[in-house]
């Protein structure tokens, strides 16, 4: 069976004042059926442009100058827009990392979980309504036939995900891309909305990429796991070989980074030093070079994506060298 | 300090089972009734509201109030205020209460439809522009601004040379002039809008593209729009008296507030029959005022961030 997203070799560029920065090199993925897959990166590395440019949202300055993004075979880039507005918020539909923004503050939320179940399902006002009450209270709204007619401003973070979660799933998706969908909300909030998007995605064997900073996230929702370093994915595992047996150095680092409730009481966490470096696409060698404690020579030619077995490659010479290879 | 000027400030309600109920109403109330309680909160705006009804009651009412026909000569030239003639006649003995009657009722409506009619091709230059970007923006921006530009009252001139003056000559001028302030409004807004969360999710919803931009961003931008459009109406009536009062405007016998103001460009007049200028420039002064007044309060009012 051929996959459901396949990402092949994309690559986005943004028109800087010097040229052209490459934000995404040459990423390559895919998504099966019912699957989690998680991108987890710091800040800046390509996460969301990747999904951006799957959604083909990229906007102003920003291009897709080479690979392909096939959905259920078909190529989505190049797309024209009118076809591509019949596959978006269909059958792929994405939620955005902040929720304060992501409703019109002029329309109550009703209005809208209405209009976007209207655009794509021919159904008459009293049965969008029904169907919106129906989906409001299955992301766990207290109430909803009240929060139907209410603005978004007088609801809480969590709760206008809720209505986002609510508004993305209306039409059945077959892919869902949450990028950082609970950054802005407070933990136990994230915890919530977290094993929200996990049971709905179970139950409509929908898949889903979810983008995170944060790789305590990850652990209990991803079936698999790419860790995106300055623009490339630098590994790719299924979740449990990843905590497990990380192979990148950066992997490591960040899974290090992460404070967990067997540490002792004096043990420091550990940061990354240095910066992602700026304009790293002029990097030949291995990008995260400068703040790897393995560093040697061969790390400044280019690096290829090693397989250690079991679907999980790296992309990283020294961990491959040393025979860390196999499962 | 602050806090106990607040309480202050609070105490002044009425307390106990009207301030609980009140609270509650603030909860239920829509949007339109949350506008409405600002509003009524700016006394001087609540004020020049009434007053603005009252003219534009009497503007619209002037075939039934209206003493005498504004057109025909009702009796001696240049007589001053009596019991026959409130406001005295005019110098070829017109009846000039009558006449402002009909005079405001013409400029009120030059001045809406004008504001209309710039309000429409500034919304519509200003949404494509913001939304679309690119060469979209710079041309229609650069043309906004050449028609800014120019000198306006010049321009306003040879167009009523050209187009006969008139009143719908008067309307469709005085709107194709007054656009470029609404038109650069809107687009800064909508650049604004373009970036937010929830257009970019009705784009991944598959939203077509009229819905997003006139049920999306529209909607958002209907506030700063409305304010600035009363002082387009307030203006497009200041233009109207200042083109009539040069004789290219409405032309006579039909009334409007800037050819009754004409009269006065005599020196007599101005000096010893000031029953001939002073009711219309009143008139005018009030109706810029109190709509003035009115967009003030209204910007205060549809501020979403305004608080209660």
């Amino acid at each position: 069976m051929p996959h459901l997203l396949e990402v092949q070799d994309l690559t986005t560029v943004f028109a800087g004042d010097y040229g052209r920065n490459i934000s995404v090199d040459h990423v390559s993925f895919h998504v099966d059926q019912g699957e989690v897959v998680c991108l987890v990166g710091e800040s800046g590395c390509g996460k969301s442009v990747t999904s951006l440019s799957i959604m083909g949202l990229l906007g102003k300055g920003g291009a897709v100058i080479d690979g392909s993004v096939l959905f259920d075979s078909k190529e989505l880039l190049n797309m024209p827009e009118k076809e591509l507005d019949l596959i978006r918020g269909n059958e792929l539909t994405m939620i955005f990392q902040d929720p304060l923004t992501s409703l019109n503050p002029v329309f109550t939320i009703g209005s809208q979980i209405t209009e976007s179940i209207r655009t794509h399902m021919p159904l008459s006002k009293e049965q969008a309504k029904k169907r919106a009450v129906e989906l409001l209270t299955k992301v766990g709204m207290p109430d909803a036939e009240n929060v139907f007619k209410k603005y978004p401003h007088t609801l809480s973070g969590g709760m206008r995900q809720r209505v986002m979660i609510a508004m993305a799933l209306s039409c059945r998706p077959k892919l869902l891309i949450a990028d950082e969908p609970t950054t802005a909300l407070d933990v136990t909030i994230q915890a919530q909305i977290m094993k929200l998007l996990r049971e709905l995605q179970q139950e409509n064997d929908m898949s889903m990429i979810l983008i995170t900073h944060d790789i305590g996230l990850v652990a209990n929702t991803a079936d698999r796991v790419i860790v995106m370093y300055a623009g490339q994915i630098i590994e790719e595992a299924s979740a449990e070989e990843i905590f497990a047996h990380p192979k990148h150095p950066y992997t490591q680092a960040l899974l290090d980074t992460v404070p967990t409730i067997r540490d002792d009481a004096d043990r420091k966490l550990r940061a990354i030093p240095g910066m992602v470096p700026e304009n790293y696409d002029d990097i030949t060698g291995c990008r995260f070079a400068e703040r790897c404690p393995y560093r040697c020579d061969a790390c400044s030619k280019p690096q290829a994506d090693y397989d250690f077995g079991c679907g999980h490659r790296a992309k990283c010479v020294v961990a491959y060298e040393r025979g860390m290879a196999g499962c | 300090m602050i806090l106990k000027k607040i309480d202050e400030k609070y105490s002044k309600e009425p307390s106990g089972a009207a301030v609980s109920s009140s609270r509650k109403d603030i909860h239920s109330e829509s949007y339109l009734q949350t506008v409405w309680r600002r509003f009524k909160r700016h006394h001087l705006a609540s004020v020049s509201l009434a007053v603005l009804v009252v003219v534009v009651g009497a503007a619209l009412l002037a075939p039934v109030i209206a003493p005498y026909d504004p057109t025909e000569i009702a009796g001696p030239f240049a007589e001053p205020p009596s019991k026959k003639f409130w406001l005295g006649t005019d110098l070829i003995g017109r009846d000039v209460l009558s006449r402002l009657l009909y005079a405001t009722r013409i400029s009120l409506l030059v001045g809406v439809m004008a504001t209309l009619i710039s309000t429409v091709i500034g919304v519509i230059l200003g949404l494509s522009a913001g939304y679309f970007g690119g060469a979209a923006d710079m041309i229609i921006m650069r043309f906004t601004d050449m028609v800014m530009s120019f000198p306006y009252i010049l321009l306003v001139l040879v167009a009523a040379a050209i187009f006969k003056p008139g009143l719908w000559n008067i309307i469709l001028i005085l709107g194709f002039v007054d656009w470029p302030g609404i038109a650069r409004l809107v687009r800064g807004n909508v650049l604004n809008l373009r970036e937010t969360n929830f257009v970019k999710s009705s784009i991944v919803a598959g939203m077509p593209l009229r819905h997003i931009l006139f049920s999306e961003i529209l909607p958002n931008t209907v506030a700063p729009i409305l304010v600035y459009s009363t002082s387009v109406l307030a203006l497009s009536i200041l233009d109207e008296a200042a083109l009539s009062f040069l004789g290219q405007g409405i032309q006579p016998p039909d009334a409007s507030l800037g050819n009754m103001l004409n009269g006065a460009q005599s020196l007599t007049v101005l000096t010893s029959q000031p029953w001939l200028w002073i009711p219309p420039g009143v008139m005018i002064v009030v109706i810029v005022m109190a709509i003035n007044f009115i967009g003030d309060a209204l910007r205060d009012a549809l501020d979403p961030n305004g608080g209660r």
